[in-house]
């Protein structure tokens, strides 16, 4: 199911690319991952669970989670969902653990890379850190374990908020591409990895060390890369919930939904139920409807809603009712989710019985929050504290956006969950800091003194409340060694 | 009837499989770990813990915070053994 009409993106019939699923042969379009090709051709299920046997598909849609692993060309455990299609490839579902085949496929040596600054994640936050530290002089290595830049900005169709400075009217998608444009008029300070993944990071005494795999087309390449400095934008991921059937091919992350219509052109399903009414489910919803999707309502546990009243008025408008102090109580369904029940809760969130109602539905969105992606950087001894207005544990960094482990900096979601436009802000921070620790410095103090005025204009209104308090948080932590004291 | 309730996707543990492992005296997110592989599979815990967390809490009535979470080690993602023995000067 693809979109061909939608009112923003233009989704052109692309070159077709003939793939094998199971030994049938299906076509997907160029660009396409394997799991949104898959998903075009309404294959939901991608692997069977290990004990239970219970079928499982896509989930996050970002390579974060482990929902979308499939064998691809006899190679087990690959996240289909950042795997571009190729012609003639071999795609099976994969059943327990996967097995690796007898015939040897690596033979290369570990390649070496040194640089001065790695910037991990090139998402809002990684590409504005990248050409912040760039403009200082410095050069650059930015990673990215997708196989296209610009992070969660290539899926947001919506106009952002804020002022002109800070982009505010743009959508997200025009600032990926805009953002790529000036790193490749960087090209002889910044350098790009695309598909790699770092797999582990090791505290040096001058220079810290990063262990990563890029994806080949002829297998795997482990990389070491020496840094100086590391910044750390590498996002989060979406929470999931607990509920009967939750593990169901059908209920997916809102974000990996929006990954999937938005920049793949594929419908998840015909007929929608949200949960969660935040900006993210708000946003999501109306995207679906854009994109020719039916949403059947938004639930949402609060008894009120959390996202702005623009995006809710959006929604309402189009006749998508919001209930507020509902929840999911189930989902059901065969192979695949086929509906689900939802529940009036009370006050403490609890479930009152007798106020159950079944919905008729083909795909669940789960937009109940975000988690810092830190697991990475717990590796390296940087300290993490649990700040709920932060979106959980989250590495303290100073107002430069250091951590307490010299010359790693953290920026974006993975320094507390917030907006994309904050996330630049920030990225911007922590590129300058990091260049001018090495000795760079073009009007750098400015620089940083307008990123600092500009983060506190974003943070002084209303919405910018909770993330306020989760950063005075941080602040408060870094000075006084933790929140417990 | 209703369906399970699935904590650890890669792992496959249900909620009532941890709930039992709580009761029995399995406290903390390290001890359900050696106990039942949770947040042991190919996504190394980034979904599962938190909502394990959870269930503690209810069980323990502990904090979010007095519970802590298992150590990240590498690799962070499935990597073939070829790939990593290809790191020949260690």
């Amino acid at each position: 199911m693809r979109i061909r009409n939608h009112p923003i993106i233009d989704f052109k019939k692309k070159r077709e690319i003939s793939f094998y699923f199971n030994k049938k042969k299906m076509y997907g379009e160029e660009g396409d991952t394997i799991a949104s090709a898959l998903h075009a051709n309404d294959v939901k299920v991608l692997s069977h669970s290990l004990r239970y046997k219970r079928p499982r598909g896509f989930f996050c849609g970002i390579g974060k989670c482990s929902s979308c692993f499939m064998t691809v060309n006899d190679i087990p455990n690959v996240r289909t969902c950042i795997t571009p299609v190729k012609e003639n490839i071999k795609v099976m579902e994969q059943d327990k653990g996967g097995e690796l085949p007898n015939k040897q496929f690596i033979n290369k040596d570990k390649k070496r890379i040194d640089v001065e600054i790695v910037i991990i994640g090139s998402g809002p936050a990684g590409l504005m850190a990248a050409l912040a530290a760039a403009e200082q002089g410095a050069s650059v290595l930015l990673i990215d374990e997708n196989h296209m830049v610009g992070g969660q900005l290539v899926k947001q169709t919506h106009r952002f908020f804020g002022s002109r400075e800070e982009k505010a009217g743009m959508r997200g998608i025009e600032l990926a591409v805009e953002l790529m444009k000036k790193v490749v008029e960087y090209k002889e300070s910044i350098q790009l990895m695309l598909a790699t993944t770092v797999i582990g990071c090791y505290k040096g005494k001058k220079r810290h060390n990063l262990i990563a795999v890029q994806k080949l087309a002829d297998g795997d390449q482990l990389f070491e890369i020496n840094g100086h400095k590391i910044i750390v934008a590498c996002g989060a991921l979406e929470n999931m919930l607990a509920f009967p059937g939750n593990d169901l091919p059908g209920v997916y992350g809102a974000g990996g939904v929006q990954t999937l219509m938005n920049v793949y052109g594929v419908k998840p399903g015909k007929c929608v139920l949200m949960v969660g009414a935040g900006n993210v489910g708000l946003i999501v919803s109306y995207q679906l409807l854009q994109a020719g999707i039916m949403v059947d309502r938004v639930v949402e546990a609060m008894p009120k809603i959390g996202g702005y009243h623009v995006h809710a008025a959006k929604l309402r408008r189009c006749g998508v009712p919001i209930y507020t102090s509902h929840s999911i109580k189930e989902a059901y369904g065969k192979e695949k989710v086929e509906g689900a029940v939802v529940v009036k809760v009370d006050d403490y969130c609890q479930p009152i019985s007798g106020t159950e109602e079944n919905i008729s539905c083909d795909t669940i969105c789960l937009a109940v929050g975000l988690t810092p992606s830190i697991r990475l950087i717990e590796q390296i001894g940087v300290r993490t504290e649990f700040i709920l207005e932060a979106g959980g544990h989250v590495a303290v960094h100073d107002s430069s956006m250091q951590t307490n482990v010299r010359g790693i900096y953290i920026a974006g979601d993975s320094s507390g969950i917030e907006e994309a436009s904050t996330a630049m802000i920030e990225g911007q921070l922590a590129g300058v800091s990091a260049a001018t620790s090495l000795g760079y410095d073009k009007n750098a103090s400015e620089v940083k003194r307008k990123c600092r005025s500009a983060l506190k204009v974003f943070r002084s209104g209303p919405f910018g409340e909770i993330p306020r308090v989760g950063k005075e948080k941080i602040a408060c932590c870094y000075r006084n060694g933790g929140l417990t004291y | 009837m209703s369906d399970k309730i699935f904590i650890c996707r890669c792992e496959d543990l249900t909620k009532e499989e941890i709930d039992q492992a709580i009761d029995e005296g399995y406290k903390t997110l390290e001890e359900l770990k050696c106990k039942l592989r949770l947040g042991m599979g190919s996504c190394q815990g980034r979904g599962c813990l938190l909502l394990a967390r959870r269930l503690l809490c209810q069980k323990t009535g502990k904090s979010t915070e007095e519970i802590t979470v298992p150590p990240s080690r590498s690799p962070f993602i499935p990597v073939s053994i070829g790939t990593l023995a290809s790191d020949k000067d260690e």
